[in-house]
């Protein structure tokens, strides 16, 4: 059992909860994730680790309304406790050999690049971040990345915010204006990181994306992650999650990550009446 | 002598079993136990002992059954193996013990040593005695995976009086016994669950939702323990290599069963989703193809085996292959996959070419070879692959504290299960590669003598 010992809302269905998990707090590296129970009928759902307090022992898990287990989440209150928490799974990011990179997130994959916007910054390495989202109000964590990010660009679909348009038209001005690029790494929507993988390619600008995929034990036991990269079958789990972008079979993993939405839609009619 | 011949066990008759998932064979009740214990001609050379792998002393078992002691037979038969309900269940013993037994050709058939270990198991089970606790002995052990070989080394262990600490990765103890064997044939709550309780009895703490080389390391276990058993199985699922593999549809077995076994996903109710097809494809014929058929089968599909050797060359236990066939599933024997077929990024197809047995291999089973233009395709909507797994290589990653081999498994002195560091011992599937539960057992039980050997 790990308790929550904070809970806020960011944005509109996303809250950020903060758990305790000591063991998980002392190892754990920015990329890194977890995969959690909310009850002892739950499902196995992997969550990144956004942020972590290796003396307070405890990790931060940002959690989208998405689902079944994510809705039941949603119902805890401070001082419960989640039933399981296992890792830190997966490999840490290490993007130690790029000078200028840029970190790009999209929705929920904000909890993915903000931890490296952190240890970039303390690292004396600050990058630039692109965050994009529908509208303004689904937007988070704005004033913690323009804290630990070189510049902050924001892209919103309506324009509230920022530059309208998507985070690759912030890309793409970055690109245009001169700006000097060893590294994107970006994380969001699989539609939206295969878009930046696109726009990087011709400019052969290293793109490094992380993939969540469908997975139960974050082991590597079960394959359900496998995704191509370069023609070979790869485990998200334990080979990723960041891989090459300019490698990855976008149009097999999209189609694997739909493959369970029926049944989640099914459950998900269930989760509202809890 | 007892001429009669070899008393069948009862089964669940197949049309009823596969709507369910409780347990397929139902074992001996007390009076045909002891019929078949009578059976035992106590020859003198006792074969069936050779042909156990930790070579359990069945004729002694056997003789209190005969008296109709069970409270003797368990003693006895606990001298030798900590998990007879399990073994009893799970055991080939039709290629081990009952292999070499004198009855076997011309007498009747084999006595049922399997059946009857089973007997006492679950007489054990339902009769629990008090733990023995051997006085402390103030010295740490860690077991790192809880399956049958971290479960027996724990055991020992605890009771010659060290504190043991079991490290799970999953959110439930049992390994393979869990995740991997299902229900209808290895009951979780009649068996399994009690085989733990027995070790919690024992003083064992188990530290679930635990992945050594993540969660802790080696070396995090080096400070805090005076001796580390290492027994974390082989669970990574291996592939066919074919075209069309990553189509939705297609999966390993590991995570058809761990979606039905572990997270129960069979139940109506249950959170955890799981995709089960009308017309499946199992690729493989090892125990684990048979239970993902079966299983597959209860969840209402028509399911094909799909193997490219013969049936001879099956590697699944005999008992497992004919209650497959009882239920209905179709093998394709000495035919192999080619390409999965899809449409929309969904299986639609599997295409198959037929095969035909050339020479014996390095393995001493005569190797398939393709008969050209001979492909053919089968309609599927899921295709599950049970072509044998190999070890997990999350603690060889993060550790150079102990030596591996090329195959990834742990290099170990096979006498006492040590590895190359004096403090850690291995033992199971990750030593050797995907094998039996004896044979886990037996090597979890070889390390704990060497363990209580050392620490003294």
């Amino acid at each position: 059992m790990n308790k929550l010992i904070k809970i806020d809302d960011v944005a509109p269905r996303v809250k950020q909860y903060v758990v305790a998990a000591p063991d998980v707090a002392r190892h754990c590296f920015p990329g890194q994730f977890v995969i959690v129970r909310v009850d002892d009928e739950g499902e196995r759902v992997p969550f990144t680790i956004c942020d972590y307090d290796r003396h307070a022992g405890t990790i931060t898990l940002l959690v989208q309304d998405v689902g079944y287990s994510t809705h039941k989440m949603g119902t805890l209150k401070e001082g419960d406790s989640l039933h399981d928490v296992v890792g830190p799974l997966g490999n840490a990011t290490d993007l130690s050999s790029y000078d200028n990179v840029v970190l790009v997130g999209g929705g929920i994959g904000c909890a993915v690049i903000y931890p490296q916007a952190k240890l970039r910054n303390a690292q004396g390495k600050p990058c630039t971040t692109i965050i994009g989202a529908r509208t303004e109000e689904l937007l988070f964590a704005v004033d913690e990345f323009r804290r630990e990010s070189k510049e902050l660009l924001i892209a919103t679909d309506d324009g509230s915010v920022g530059v309208k348009g998507f985070v690759t038209t912030v890309l793409q001005q970055l690109i245009d204006r001169g700006d000097k690029i060893d590294c994107v790494f970006v994380v969001g929507p699989m539609i939206m990181m295969r878009n930046v993988c696109e726009l990087t390619r011709p400019y052969g600008i290293r793109t490094i994306v992380s993939m969540n995929s469908i997975m139960v034990d974050g082991t590597g036991m079960c394959g359900g992650c496998r995704v191509t990269v370069g023609g070979e079958t790869k485990y998200a789990c334990v080979d990723g999650p960041e891989f090459d972008g300019h490698l990855i079979d976008f149009a097999e993993a999209m189609n694997r990550s739909g493959f369970y939405r029926e049944h989640e839609q099914a459950c998900r009619l269930r989760g509202e009446k809890l | 002598m007892n001429t009669s011949a070899r008393h069948p066990v009862g089964v669940q008759p197949a049309e009823e079993r596969i709507h369910n998932f409780d347990e397929v064979s139902q074992g001996y009740d007390h009076a045909t136990m002891l019929e078949e214990a009578d059976r035992c001609l106590h020859c003198a050379a006792a074969p069936c002992r050779k042909g156990c792998p930790v070579g359990v002393n069945i004729p002694a078992f056997i003789a209190r059954l005969k008296e109709d002691d069970l409270d003797g037979a368990v003693r006895e038969i606990s001298l030798d193996t900590l998990l007879p309900a399990i073994c009893g269940r799970v055991c080939p013993q039709e290629k081990q013990c009952e292999a070499l037994c004198v009855r076997k050709a011309k007498l009747g058939g084999s006595v049922a040593i399997g059946a009857l270990e089973r007997y006492v198991g679950d007489y054990a089970l339902a009769h629990p005695k008090a733990p023995q606790k051997a006085a402390k002995r103030g010295k740490k052990v860690a077991v790192v995976g809880s399956g049958p070989s971290g479960l027996t080394c724990a055991a020992d262990c605890a009771a010659a009086g060290f504190d043991v600490t079991v490290f799970e990765a999953f959110h439930k103890p049992g390994g393979v016994l869990v995740y991997g064997i299902p229900e209808f044939r290895l009951p979780k709550d009649k068996v399994v669950a009690k085989e733990i309780a027995k070790l919690e009895a024992l003083g064992v703490t188990f530290r679930l939702n635990t992945v050594i080389g993540k969660t802790l390391t080696i070396d995090d276990l080096l400070d805090e323990f005076d001796a580390i058993f290492i027994g974390t199985g082989a669970g990574l699922p291996k592939f066919m290599g074919v075209p069309g593999e990553n189509l939705n549809g297609v999966g390993s077995a590991n995570e058809f069963l761990t979606r039905v076994n572990l997270m129960q996903a069979y139940r109506e109710d249950a959170i955890t989703p799981v995709y089960c097809g009308k017309k499946v494809a199992v690729i493989g014929a090892g125990n684990v193809a048979m239970d993902a058929a079966r299983t597959a089968r209860r969840m209402g599909a028509d399911v094909t085996i799909v193997y490219r050797r013969g049936r001879e060359e099956m590697p699944a236990r005999g008992e497992e292959i004919e209650h497959a066939e009882e239920e209905g599933i179709v093998f394709e024997l000495l035919t192999n996959p080619v390409e999965v077929l899809g449409e929309g990024g969904r299986v639609t197809a599997l295409k198959c070419v037929r095969m035909a047995l050339g020479e014996p291999d390095a393995s001493g089973r005569r190797s398939p070879v393709p008969i050209e233009g001979s492909e053919f395709e089968m309609d599927v909507d899921q295709v599950i692959v049970a072509l044998g797994t190999s070890p997990n290589p999350l603690i060889r990653k993060s550790t150079d504290k102990i030596e591996f081999s090329r195959r990834g498994t742990i290099v170990v002195d096979e006498e006492t299960m040590r590895t190359s560091n004096d403090k850690i011992y291995a033992g199971g599937d990750a030593v050797t590669g995907a094998a039996t539960v004896i044979l886990a057992m037996g090597a979890g039980r070889k390390a704990a003598a060497a363990i209580k050997a050392k620490l003294g």
